[in-house]
């Protein structure tokens, strides 16, 4: 797998995440894209693709055809640029990335724009809490009542039972990644809470508490993609992607060989490595999906960070903490800064570009390569990217 | 012109209470958590045989018996409610009846979610001050809905309060003014026995909003400040979200602590801000200030700024409604169920 073209990031944009309430869709996409756009000083016509992640359009608003939404909305229909939706639960927006990457890479476009967005807050929250169970196997976990909480309480409890990890080290990744939120302006929780603050919010799925889940979020991002020939003529600090890689699994968590493992994020975290010619000790700052606290402390596992059942030691030592050795989530992650289900991966790339910028504020830790995962439900689908100043 | 506001009030509230507690074993819910969360440790529930137009009757009975005035005078009635007991056929008919304030009087009932009572003040204020009407009778009163299971079953309460608006008031409207946009955040459609809501989305875009908004605009307008006020009152559909707004605005706890009743008696809807407001009453001096703020879902508030005259010092004040709210009789669920109708007999 060697790409014809190398593939660089020459813009970035994100609209506020939060609970949007007074805005619509199609402004938040703009708004993101608009950013992207005049961070990469380009103009519009000069995007020859889109690529837009989103996971349900279609129950959130009713709408879909998201991709010819966006084109029209944008200014682009009139010039017939080709728009595509991308569509993987909440991995969509690390899709919708790699689509575009992959497009720019074999050569057949120079500049495309890769952008994830979700509205969720016009529905109710049963209706949320359904759609996003749509993101598990519907006859075998969802009809017998197993949401996305549910199976990941599941994992968690074996994961305590298999390796010794408590609900004080979930906690700790919370409390991280709300610390680190509060240094970034566009988080939706920009506050610090505390170990017990986590232990004493209600449980959602034992042994999982409200603030060990992140928030579903309205929130849209943008990233502009071009090959390494024009990114050098728009920008003097072009951020490449030097792998995204995509992965599955069963569907079903009772499917899989081991519930404590996401076996879709070691295959694409693995092939990620040997396509960017580095090791996991060669990452300097990560950004995790981390829709439930112990899904962050699988990946640092599953990512090759540590072995496994040996997760919760990083966060218990402090290395994945942003002042230590391998900052993850200095951004907020999902936790604090809202997660955006279709918007997160794209997030997740804007926050990586940011720092191997060297322009990520108060949050900025010391990194010349970044990596990036994003998973899809309970990880059926993994897309790991890895980024560099080189 | 002699000025125009509040000549007399009366309340009622049902006997019944019923624990956050009760309510939180049933359904497998912690106690302690939805009393810290809501801030509501009780609330009160109606008797089989009492509703809206029960309440509303009792509580002008109070009002007029303190007014000491002919009830033939009262030249309107209206009554706000979410709960009347018919859908068709007004309950002010059977209030002006009961009260035997004759036949030529204008009546009409007020349905705006939590802020109807408060509706039915401004037009009597309006009716009064055109000259139209001597004296006009505005009551908030609910016996409100809430679905087995619900969130909402910890709050929706019962309880009213009637007003009598006049000339040589006990408490004088210094300024009245309203805000009011198409917000979605609470409904009940026609023939659905419980209503629905929209989850977080009745705080910020619903209450909030509306609240502070008619609030801050109030006091700017007529040039006050927070510290300027001896109590204000917020609407109450939980303890925390007037605790919330009163710091908002700028009010500290003392201000508002006279009037947060939704902790004891739960959310009385359209008895609500107007129930935390009597209770202030009870206990106000001559000269001193109020700031009361309505709010109705789907959605707007009320904003009213009253001043206290001499006329309260002769004003026959007891019972008190704190009185009347602490001297409640405990029920268990599974009466609570019998007497809001909710156990299915045949």
């Amino acid at each position: 797998m060697i790409a014809v073209e190398k593939v660089a990031i020459i813009g970035v944009g994100q609209s506020e995440f939060g609970e949007l309430w007074d805005k619509g869709f199609r402004e938040i996409v703009l708004k993101a894209g608009i950013e992207a756009i005049e961070d990469a000083g380009l103009e519009g016509k000069e995007i020859e693709a889109m690529y837009i992640g989103n996971m349900s359009g279609g129950r959130y608003l009713a709408q879909e055809h998201i991709s010819a939404l966006i084109a029209d909305y944008s200014g682009l229909a009139e010039l017939g640029t080709p728009s595509t939706r991308i569509e993987g639960a909440d991995a969509s927006g690390g899709l919708a990335l790699r689509q575009a990457y992959l497009a720019v890479a074999s050569g057949i476009h120079d500049i495309v724009i890769a952008a994830g967005a979700e509205k969720v807050t016009d529905v109710a929250s049963e209706m949320t809490t359904d759609i996003m169970a749509s993101s598990a196997d519907r006859e075998w976990e969802g009809f017998v009542g197993a949401t996305i909480p549910a199976l990941f309480a599941l994992m968690a409890k074996l994961h305590f039972e298999r390796y010794g990890t408590t609900s004080e080290d979930l906690a700790m990744v919370s409390v991280k990644n709300h610390k680190n939120g509060v240094l970034n302006p566009k988080a939706q929780f920009r506050r610090e809470i505390r170990v017990e603050d986590v232990l004493n919010s209600p449980l959602v799925a034992e042994p999982l508490h409200l603030l060990d889940c992140a928030p579903l979020s309205d929130g849209a991002s943008a990233v502009i993609l071009a090959n390494e020939k024009i990114a050098r003529e728009y920008t003097d600090n072009p951020v490449f992607i030097r792998a995204c890689t995509q992965a599955s699994d069963y569907l079903a968590v009772q499917n899989r060989r081991d519930i404590t493992t996401m076996e879709s994020v070691r295959k694409a975290s693995s092939l990620a490595y040997r396509m960017a010619k580095i090791s996991p000790e060669d990452v300097d700052v990560v950004e995790i999906h981390d829709s439930f606290t112990i899904a962050e402390i699988m990946a640092y596992e599953d990512l090759g960070f540590v072995e496994k059942g040996k997760g919760a030691e990083l966060i218990r030592e402090g290395i994945t903490e942003l002042t230590g050795p391998l900052p993850v989530n200095p951004s907020g992650g999902l936790k604090a800064c809202g997660h955006a289900i279709g918007a997160t991966g794209i997030r997740q790339a804007v926050e990586i570009t940011l720092q191997l910028r060297g322009m990520a504020g108060k949050r900025q830790v010391d990194c010349e390569t970044g990596l990036s995962l994003n998973i899809g439900g309970t990880g059926a689908t993994a897309v790991v990217t890895v980024y560099g100043v080189r | 012109m002699s000025s125009v506001g509040i000549v007399s009030y009366g309340t009622y509230i049902p006997k019944f209470r019923i624990k956050a507690e009760e309510i939180a074993k049933v359904w497998g819910e912690d106690a302690d958590s939805i009393k810290s969360g809501l801030g509501v440790l009780q609330k009160s529930v109606p008797d089989l045989d009492e509703d809206t137009a029960t309440i509303s009757v009792e509580a002008s009975r109070e009002a007029i018996k303190r007014a000491k005035i002919d009830p033939k005078k009262i030249g309107a009635i209206f009554v706000g409610s979410e709960s009347h007991p018919y859908a068709v056929k007004p309950t002010a008919t059977i209030v002006g009846d009961a009260i035997g304030c004759g036949n030529f009087f204008h009546a009409a009932d007020y349905e705006f979610a939590c802020k109807a009572g408060t509706a039915g003040i401004q037009t009597c204020i309006a009716m009064v001050k055109s000259g139209m009407i001597e004296y006009g009778l505005a009551i908030g009163a609910d016996t409100s809905q809430s679905a087995p299971g619900d969130p909402l079953e910890y709050s929706a309460s019962a309880g009213g309060t009637a007003f009598i608006i006049g000339k040589s008031p006990i408490a004088e409207v210094e300024a009245t003014l309203s805000f009011t946009s198409d917000t979605p955040d609470f409904w009940r459609r026609e023939g659905q026995p419980y209503p629905s809501h929209g989850g977080r989305f009745t705080g910020t875009p619903a209450y909030f909003r509306h609240v502070y908004t008619a609030g801050e605009k109030i006091m700017r307008e007529n040039g006050y400040k927070p510290e300027d006020f001896d109590y204000a009152v917020f609407h109450q559909p939980n303890g925390k979200f007037p605790v919330r707004v009163a710091r908002m605005l700028g009010f500290r706890s003392e201000q508002i602590e006279q009037g947060l009743v939704v902790r004891k008696v739960g959310n009385t809807y359209s008895g609500s801000s107007v129930l935390g407001f009597s209770a202030i009453l009870d206990v106000a001096k001559p000269g001193d200030k109020i700031l009361l703020v309505s709010f109705g879902s789907g959605a707007g508030s009320d904003a009213f700024i009253f001043d206290i005259t001499d006329r309260i010092e002769e004003f026959e004040r007891e019972p008190k409604v704190w009185d009347k709210i602490n001297r409640g009789v405990e029920v268990d669920y599974s009466v609570y169920l019998k007497l809001r109708r909710k156990i299915k007999m045949k």
